[in-house]
C-alpha cells in the first residue's frame, strides 16, 4: 500500500506534461490540423521559459527572486515562443496550405533543435561543470506545495503535493472538455474540423478557427514543456532530457479518442505506465524486460486505434478532415 | 457585375499547370531567400560572419576526401529511406514509420550476425541477413496496411505508434545482447571474425551503399512508372473511387505497397548494420525515417528530383558538425538551419501551386 502511495504521486508528476500536451494537440485536431510539431512545439515551450527565468534569475544575482516575477517572466516567454510556433505552422498550413504531416515534421525538426541550441549555449554562457543549467530559484516557487499538503498525510501527498501548473494543467483540460462539449465555439471548432466547406456555408470564419485553435493548443502544450523543466526537473534544463514525451502526447490524443477531460485520467494512466518498470521487480538478472515494459504505452495505444477503427463508431473516430486543408474554391 | 459587392484584395486561384522551369525557379528562390535568412539569424543569435559559417559547412561536407565520402553514403542512406516511402505515399498512404521500419532491419540483421557466428559459413549467415532484414522490415510496413485495408485505421498515426514499439524491441535486445554485461551497448558485433560484415566493393568500403542507392532509384523509377504496379500505386492515390470503379483491389495494392516499403526500409537497417555501422543501438535510424518524409515531399515524389534533396538535406547536417566544431557552438544548430530552409521550401510550393491576384481596379463610371 505505502508502495502504491507512492507510485501515484509520480505517475501524476509524469503526467502532467503528457497532459498539457494531449490536451492542446486536442484543440488544435478539432479544427482539421494535424500538428506532427507537437514534440517541437514543447521542447520551445520549455526552452522559452529557462531563457526568461535564466536571465531574470542572473539579474538579480545572490539576492532573493520576487516570486511574482519569476514565475510571470517564464510563464510569458514560455507563452510567447509556443505561440510563435503556433503562428508558422498555421501561417504555413492554413494560408500556404502546406502539407501538414510535413510542415509537423520540420516544426520537430526545427523546435528540437531550437531547444538544444539555446539550451547549449545557456550552459556555456553559466560556465558550469555540468552540462546542465540549473534554475534552483525559479524552480522552488514553481513547485510550491499547497501550505496543508504536509499536514494531511497520504492524502495530503496524494491530491496537494504538487506545483500550480500541475492544477493548471487539470482546469485546462476540464475547460477544454466543457468548450468543446458544450458550448458555440465548441460546436464550430468541431465543425471545422469535421467539414470546413459546410462550416464555411453556416458562416463560421474558417481560417479564423484554425489559426486560434492551433496557437492555443501550441501554448497549452508548450506549457507542458515549461512544467517539465521547472517543476518535474527541478528547474534543471538538459538537453534531450524531455524525450519522446511530446510523441506519447499525440498517441494520447488516439487513446482518449480526442476527449479531453478523459485526457487527464488517461494521462496518469500513460504516467503510470512510463514508470511503471521502476516498480516492477525485474531483479538485476533481466534489466532487458524493462524496456518491454516502457513499451506498453505504445502497444496500448495502438490497440485502442486498431479497436475504434473496427468498431467505427461515429463519435470515435478523429475528425473527418483530419489532416487536409481547406481551400474555398476547390470542388 | 453588381458593384455594391466588395470583390476581395488578394484573390487565390488553383493554377492548373505549371512550367517546370517556373517551378524550379520559384524552389531555387526560396532556397535561396531561405539562405539569406538562415544568415541573418546565424550574425544575430552568435555574432559569427555568416559567410565563414557558410564555407565552413561547405568544407564539413567536402573538406577531405574522407568527408566527402560519408557525405556520399549518408546521401545514399536517406535516399533509399525516401524511395521507400515515396511508393507508399504515391498512393497517399502516410508511411511515417520509416524509423521503425530501419530499426526493424537492423534488429533483424543484428540477430544472425550475433546468433549464427561460427554455427554456419558466412556466405550463409549473410543472405539470412538480408532475408530477416527485409521479412521484419516488411512485417512492420504490413501491419499498419493490414489495419488500413481492413478497418480503414488513420496510417499516419499507427506508423507512427510502430516506431516507439521497434525501438523498444531493440532496446530491450540491446540489453540481451550487451558486451559486456551492463554496459547497456552491444558494441562492434564479431570485431574479429567480421562474420556478417557485408562486403566492400572495390576496396572502398563507402560504396556498397552507394551502389545499392543507385539501383533502387533506378527501381522506383521505373517500378513506379512503368508498371503495372506502379500505374494502380498511382490509380490509388489520386483517387480510391476511380480504382474501385476500374476493378483495381485497393486492399490488395496497400498491402502490398506497404510490404514493399518495409523491406526497402528493412534494407537500409541491414546496411546500416552490416556495412557501415557492425554495431545495433536504438539510434541507428538517427531520425532519418522522419527526415526522409521531407526528403520525398519536397523532391514532389520525384526518385530523381529525391537525389538532389537528399543531398541538400545531409550537406546542411554534415555542415552544421563541422560549424560546430569550428566555432564551438552546439550540433544542434544545424537543425535550426534546415528546421528554416525547410520551412521557406514548404511555404514556396503554395507559390507554385496558387496563383494570387490582386484586386484589380475597375473604372466604372
Amino acid at each position: 500500500m505505502l508502495g502504491f502511495l507512492a507510485f501515484i504521486p509520480r505517475a501524476i508528476a509524469q503526467a502532467i506534461p503528457l497532459l498539457f500536451g494531449c490536451t492542446g494537440e486536442i484543440v488544435t485536431e478539432k479544427s482539421g490540423n494535424l500538428n506532427l510539431g507537437l514534440p517541437g512545439v514543447m521542447y520551445v515551450g520549455a526552452i522559452s521559459g529557462v531563457i526568461g527565468s535564466f536571465f531574470y534569475e542572473n539579474s538579480v544575482g545572490e539576492g532573493d527572486v520576487n516570486a511574482a516575477l519569476a514565475v510571470l517572466i517564464p510563464l510569458g516567454c514560455c507563452i510567447l515562443g509556443s505561440a510563435i510556433m503556433g503562428l508558422i505552422y498555421s501561417f504555413l498550413v492554413v494560408t500556404l496550405r502546406a502539407n501538414q504531416n510535413v510542415t509537423g515534421l520540420a516544426m520537430t525538426t526545427f523546435g528540437v533543435g531550437f531547444g538544444n541550441f539555446f539550451g547549449g549555449s545557456l550552459i556555456k554562457l553559466s560556465k558550469a561543470d555540468l552540462p546542465s543549467i540549473s534554475l534552483s530559484k525559479t524552480s522552488a516557487i514553481f513547485r510550491t506545495q499547497l501550505p496543508f499538503a504536509d499536514d494531511l498525510g497520504w492524502l495530503g501527498q496524494l491530491l496537494f503535493s504538487y506545483g500550480f501548473l500541475a492544477y493548471t494543467a487539470i482546469v485546462i483540460a476540464l475547460i477544454v472538455a466543457y468548450v468543446l462539449k458544450k458550448t458555440r465555439t465548441g460546436l464550430c471548432l468541431r465543425s471545422v474540423g469535421e467539414n470546413p466547406a459546410t462550416a464555411d456555408a453556416a458562416g463560421i470564419n474558417v481560417t479564423a478557427y484554425k489559426y486560434s485553435a492551433t496557437i492555443i493548443g501550441c501554448v497549452i502544450a508548450g506549457l507542458g514543456g515549461l512544467y517539465y523543466v521547472m517543476d518535474y526537473a527541478c528547474g534543471i534544463w538538459s538537453n534531450d532530457a524531455f524525450g519522446d514525451r511530446g510523441w506519447l502526447a499525440i498517441a494520447l490524443v488516439i487513446f482518449t479518442l480526442w476527449k479531453a477531460d478523459l485526457g487527464i485520467l488517461a494521462a496518469i494512466l500513460f504516467g503510470g505506465l512510463y514508470i511503471l518498470y521502476l516498480y516492477i521487480p525485474t531483479g538485476m538478472e533481466h534489466m532487458e524486460l524493462k524496456e518491454l515494459y516502457k513499451m506498453i504505452p505504445y502497444v496500448v495505444t495502438m490497440i485502442v486505434l486498431i479497436f475504434t477503427s473496427m468498431r467505427n463508431r461515429r463519435e470515435d473516430q478523429p475528425p473527418q478532415s483530419l489532416g487536409v486543408n481547406y481551400f474555398r474554391e476547390e470542388r | 457585375m453588381d458593384s455594391r459587392t466588395k470583390e476581395p484584395f488578394i484573390h487565390l486561384t488553383k493554377r492548373g499547370a505549371i512550367p517546370k522551369r517556373k517551378a524550379m525557379l520559384i524552389r531555387a528562390a526560396a532556397v535561396v531567400i531561405a539562405l539569406i535568412v538562415c544568415a541573418i539569424i546565424t550574425g544575430i543569435t552568435t555574432g559569427i560572419n555568416p559567410l565563414e559559417v557558410y564555407s565552413s559547412i561547405i568544407s564539413g561536407a567536402f573538406g577531405s576526401s574522407r568527408k566527402t565520402w560519408i557525405t556520399l553514403q549518408d546521401v545514399s542512406i536517406l535516399l533509399i529511406i525516401s524511395l521507400a516511402l515515396t511508393i507508399a505515399f504515391r498512393m497517399r498512404f502516410w508511411n511515417i514509420g520509416g524509423e521503425g521500419q530501419v530499426l526493424m532491419g537492423g534488429l533483424g540483421a543484428a540477430a544472425c550476425m550475433i546468433c549464427l557466428e561460427g554455427k554456419v559459413p558466412n556466405a550463409v549467415v549473410m543472405v539470412l541477413m538480408l532475408v530477416s532484414s527485409l521479412v521484419l522490415g516488411a512485417l512492420w510496413g504490413f501491419i499498419p496496411a493490414l489495419c488500413k485495408a481492413l478497418w480503414n485505421t488513420n496510417e499516419t498515426l499507427s506508423t507512427l505508434m510502430m516506431n516507439y514499439i521497434a525501438t523498444q524491441l531493440v532496446l530491450f535486445f540491446t540489453i540481451l545482447w550487451e558486451v559486456p554485461k551492463g554496459s547497456g551497448k552491444i558494441g562492434i558485433i564479431n570485431q574479429n571474425s567480421h562474420v556478417g560484415w557485408l562486403p566492400q566493393l572495390f576496396g572502398s568500403k563507402y560504396l556498397l551503399p552507394i551502389v545499392v542507392a543507385a539501383f533502387v532509384t533506378a527501381f522506383v523509377y521505373v517500378y513506379i512508372k512503368y508498371t503495372k504496379h506502379g500505374y494502380e500505386i498511382r490509380v490509388v492515390g489520386e483517387s480510391p473511387k476511380t480504382s474501385v470503379y476500374v476493378g483495381i483491389n485497393v486492399k490488395k495494392v496497400f498491402i502490398r505497397t506497404m510490404i514493399l516499403s518495409g523491406a526497402l526500409c528493412g534494407l537500409v537497417g541491414l546496411l546500416l548494420v552490416g556495412g557501415i555501422n557492425h554495431t545495433l543501438t536504438d539510434t541507428i535510424s538517427d531520425g532519418r525515417g522522419f527526415t526522409a518524409v521531407l526528403v520525398s515531399w519536397m523532391a514532389q515524389f520525384d526518385p530523381f528530383a529525391m537525389i538532389v534533396t537528399s543531398f541538400i538535406i545531409v550537406f546542411m547536417d554534415r555542415g552544421a558538425g563541422e560549424i560546430a566544431t569550428n566555432f564551438d557552438l552546439n550540433q544542434s544548430f544545424g537543425d535550426i538551419l534546415t528546421g528554416i530552409i525547410l520551412f521557406f521550401i514548404i511555404g514556396c510550393e503554395f507559390f507554385i501551386n496558387y496563383e494570387i491576384r490582386l484586386r484589380k481596379h475597375h473604372k466604372e463610371a
